[in-house]
């Protein structure tokens, strides 16, 4: 079982982009979403995302991690460093909607990995849509 | 640098004044970054550095490497900004060469470190408009001073912070292509970087707390003393 992280710098954005994931994960799909600062305007937590990423990896052997801009992806990585989790949790560059959808259906399938979920989330940037 | 006790009051005084500087100049950094950014920069690291300061109650028995690696995590867990992971991560993972105390040598150390951490992790390069344009020509500015021209520390120092000085001017001119300011293209040309700017905060006064302790020119510039030697590769052995 592969589990993602969505990360925003908006709390509200983060839960919205999960819940649209989560309609094409299924219901097995481990999916967390944490967004905001250490007092819930527009940022980032390291605190949140160290929290978030432990309870996944309770119940999941690796991570994909999507994020939107600059600081939440360099506060993902610092987290990982921190936890020392570097071999089971990647970030994504991928954009983090679409991302989030591609490894959601990705992560659902049996013989997922964390480079099959990570890839899929990262082929998301070539989408076309019109 | 002296013994432990004198090493731990000056990194304490460091602290404090680069709090009070940083709270001082909290409006006009946000204002810079209301330009050109998210306008939050003043007040994010005023409030990475108010918990700086809470962090650091009694820790006054603690080592230098410690006491830099406290400042590192305060920042990283307050700032919600990308001046959490670039300021903190940095200082956290440099705060490491500190290890045996505050030397001419490991302070060298800790600021290549820091250098090499602030790009690893924010991926941006000299002329990309960020803080990297002041800490780069600071960096090599320090080192140059103390491995090749045998300068005292504190002038080397005072070298290193005119051209951190002379980079944030650098800023001005840019396009940006790191951070938010990226996001404006064309836009973001004409305004001074504010990281590059509270970088330039934080070595002022540094440069004017080591001022009190240490021997040494303060009147300076970042120009080179010395002739460029004819066979360079030689001359960085």
């Amino acid at each position: 079982m592969v589990g993602l992280l969505v990360v925003s710098h908006s709390a509200d954005a983060a839960r919205g982009v999960r819940d649209i994931a989560l309609e094409m994960g299924g219901a097995d799909a481990r999916i967390r979403a944490v967004g905001g600062d250490v007092d819930g305007g527009i940022g980032t937590s390291v605190t949140d995302i160290q929290s978030a990423l432990s309870d996944l990896l309770a119940e999941a052997e690796g991570v994909v991690v999507i994020a939107d801009l600059g600081s939440a992806v360099m506060n993902a990585e610092h987290a990982i460093e921190a936890l020392g989790v570097e071999d089971s949790v990647v970030v994504a560059d991928a954009p983090i909607l679409e991302g989030a959808l591609n490894a959601a259906v990705a992560a659902a399938s049996p013989s997922a990995t964390l480079e099959s979920v990570r890839e899929m989330a990262e082929e998301a940037a070539n989408t076309s849509k019109v | 640098m002296a013994d432990p006790e004198t090493e731990r009051e000056a990194l304490f005084e460091a602290v404090e004044n680069v709090a009070a500087r940083i709270a001082a100049e909290k409006g006009y950094l946000t204002d810079l970054d209301s330009a050109i950014g998210d306008a939050d920069h003043g007040t994010n690291l005023d409030r990475g550095m108010q918990s700086v300061l809470d962090q650091l109650e009694g820790k006054e028995e603690a080592d230098a490497d410690e006491i830099v690696k406290t400042v590192g995590m305060a920042l990283i867990s307050e700032v919600g900004g990308a001046s959490g992971p670039l300021y903190g991560g940095s200082t956290m993972h440099a705060s490491q060469e500190l290890a045996d105390g505050v030397t001419a040598e490991s302070t060298v150390a800790f600021a290549e470190a820091f250098l090499e951490k602030l790009q690893d992790r924010g991926g941006a390069e000299v002329g990309d408009k960020t803080m990297v344009d002041a800490v780069t020509p600071a960096v090599h500015t320090y080192k140059k001073s103390i491995e090749e021209d045998d300068l005292p520390p504190l002038e080397a120092l005072a070298k290193a912070v005119d051209a951190c000085r002379r980079g944030v001017d650098f800023t001005v001119g840019l396009r940006a292509s790191k951070g938010r300011a990226s996001y404006l293209g064309w836009r973001s040309v004409g305004h001074q970087d504010p990281g590059a700017t509270s970088t330039l905060f934080v070595l002022e006064e540094l440069l004017a707390t080591a001022e009190a302790y240490l021997e040494g020119d303060t009147d300076t510039d970042a120009s080179s003393p010395t002739i460029p030697d004819d066979d360079p590769e030689g001359a960085a052995e």
